[in-house]
């Protein structure tokens, strides 16, 4: 193992660490909202894709990236609209 | 000015980090979620234009199409989807998040061969890891989107040797991994091992029932960040590694809550093909213990009569309110009710309906207010107490046998204990099965009254009769 790659794990593990923390005691009323919230986030692939599809010349490699772009922007797009709307209807009302 | 441009890449990516870790937090709690969902947008925001002024990005037209399509993909259906789909929608979404990550290997491994570069070691197996993950994320996303649409069955499919095929599959996948590692030229292996990926996601899936949707969609969730960061291990980009792990481990939370919630293992969710197995047993015992059972039906009149002149009524939602679209005609009948004095809440199991917290947000859509929303362990202590309590489409998560029948497949599931309130009233369309087949002995106890019907028109004819007191 390359040193880069172990320096990958330990960011991995520390992020591991932080995401499982921060979402402890969560009500259920924000399950969903809160599970396709981090569904966009990991939207993220998208600059995955970016990197993949954006070479010079056009080859396989483009074609598969731009593939993924698209995939991972409805992710991105289409996640955190529909989180929003979801959350628009949360808001306290006067009983 | 290279270098620059390289230092400004990362320190965006630091920041849009803490955005995203921000943004999970205020997720967390209601007077703040929705400021969470825009400062983790504004984050991948940053994020994405970061990216774009990496030194090996040329081709912007290409990359500005697929975000454009995309977009306008993303925009329709967010805007499109009824509040009652909204397992799909996210389980669709997680299957497109999976997708993309299994490209990205794909692709970058595809690049470096059309280079004739040699892919070094740890990025080979990086790449197989990434591969593995997106592909069961992407096909088993889609099963699951397939099973909530109901294109497919939403019962259980299995057949025999199931497991024994996911293990050699998943066997094969281990050794084809190894010689691929070995010698990365071999092209029909890697897009064979791509294949075994996908197929497991299928072959993982199928056998899963909808009682233990919720689980599954969370689980998925999970996956998708995790195979972000997989992703991200193959090109070596922290910004990816980072945002997959707190999604991975976010997701991985709410599956636990789920499985605590229905008082099983995640093993035994995935391994465990509810309904079919459990279930035959389940109703047989049933019918043996008890011979001849009645039923005691009651039209609305009768029933309007019993809950306008209750102090207390307990709604409890189940996945029978969303299918039917009732949220709103619910709402109404709450409304009536509270006019003539009774007190009104909503019971909800955690697991009710086809994901973490269906019913809350289907409630939230008909705008009823959050705090009249009470969780399991606050309510069932309250149902001695109370009058009615109204189920519309729930059955397992109200089923006794999960209390007393050793041999239910439910037994040891938390329930709400509505069989301890006065009177109990179910609205149900039939006399079948829940999603885990297994029968329902509150249905034939001495307090509980069935009214049979569409749970929207049944409510609705409540809500015209409750006016009428």
């Amino acid at each position: 193992m390359s040193a880069a790659i172990i320096t990958a794990v330990f960011i991995f593990t520390l992020a591991t660490l932080a995401g499982a923390e921060v979402i402890n005691k969560v009500p259920p009323t924000l399950h969903t909202p809160l599970m396709s919230g981090a569904n966009a986030v990991s939207g993220i692939a998208l600059i995955g894709a970016i990197l993949v599809a954006g070479g010079r010349d056009m080859s396989t490699a483009s074609i598969l990236g731009f593939i993924a772009i698209v995939l991972a922007t409805i992710n991105v797009v289409g996640g955190f609209l529909v989180t929003d709307r979801m959350l628009q209807m949360f808001k306290k009302k006067a009983v | 000015m290279n270098e620059m441009i390289t230092s400004g890449i990362e320190v965006s990516y630091l920041v849009a980090t803490i955005l995203f870790f921000l943004g999970l937090k205020y997720l967390g709690s209601p007077a703040t979620a929705r400021k969470g969902n825009a400062i983790a947008a504004a984050g991948m925001l940053l994020a994405i234009v970061a990216t774009l002024f990496y030194q090996q990005v040329f081709n912007y037209s290409l990359i500005l199409a697929g975000i454009v399509v995309g977009s306008a993909i993303g925009v329709i259906g967010a805007y499109r989807v009824a509040m009652t789909s909204m397992p799909q929608m996210v389980g669709l979404l997680n299957g497109l998040g999976g997708g993309a990550s299994t490209l990205i290997a794909v692709g970058e491994f595809w690049r470096l061969m059309d280079a004739g570069l040699l892919p070094s070691m740890d990025n080979r197996i990086t790449t197989v890891l990434s591969i593995l993950i997106g592909g069961i994320t992407l096909t088993g996303s889609l099963v699951a989107f397939a099973k909530l649409q109901e294109l497919i069955s939403g019962s259980p499919i299995t057949f025999a040797f199931q497991q024994a095929l996911n293990f050699l599959l998943f066997g094969g996948f281990v050794v084809g991994s190894v010689l691929l590692v070995l010698d990365p030229s071999n092209i029909p292996l890697f897009l064979g091992l791509t294949g075994i990926s996908l197929l497991l996601g299928v072959l993982l899936v199928i056998p899963i029932g909808g009682a233990d949707m919720p689980v599954v969609i969370s689980l998925l969730n999970s996956f998708s960040g995790i195979a972000a960061s997989a992703a991200g291990f193959v090109l070596m980009n922290n910004m990816l590694i980072v945002a997959g792990a707190l999604v991975g481990a976010s997701g991985i939370i709410l599956t636990q809550i789920m499985c605590k919630g229905m008082n099983r293992t995640l093993t035994s969710v995935i391994f465990g093909a509810f309904g079919s197995s459990g279930g035959g047993s389940g109703a047989g015992g049933h019918k043996s213990s008890n011979g001849e059972q009645v039923i005691r039906s009651i039209d609305p009149e009768e029933c309007a009569m019993m809950l306008g002149y209750a102090r207390s009524v307990v709604i409890v939602p189940g996945y029978g309110m969303a299918v039917a679209q009732a949220q709103h005609a619910v709402r109404e009948l709450a409304d009536q009710l509270t006019r003539l004095g009774v007190e009104v809440k909503y019971a909800i199991h955690p697991v009710a309906g086809r994901m973490p917290g269906h019913m809350n947000v289907l409630l939230a859509e008909a705008n009823v207010p959050y705090p009249q929303l009470y969780d399991m362990d606050d309510v069932n202590p309250q149902f001695p107490e109370t009058d009615v309590a109204l189920v519309i489409g729930a059955n397992d998560v109200v089923n006794p046998a999960a209390r007393s029948d050793k041999n239910s497949p439910i037994y040891g599931m938390p329930i709400l204990e509505v069989d301890r309130a006065k009177h109990t009233i179910v609205i149900k369309r039939g006399m079948s099965a829940g999603f885990a087949g297994v029968e329902n002995e509150l249905f034939f106890q001495d307090k509980t009254m069935m009214l049979f019907g569409n749970a929207k028109e049944m409510v609705n004819k409540l809500v015209s009769e409750v006016k009428q007191l």
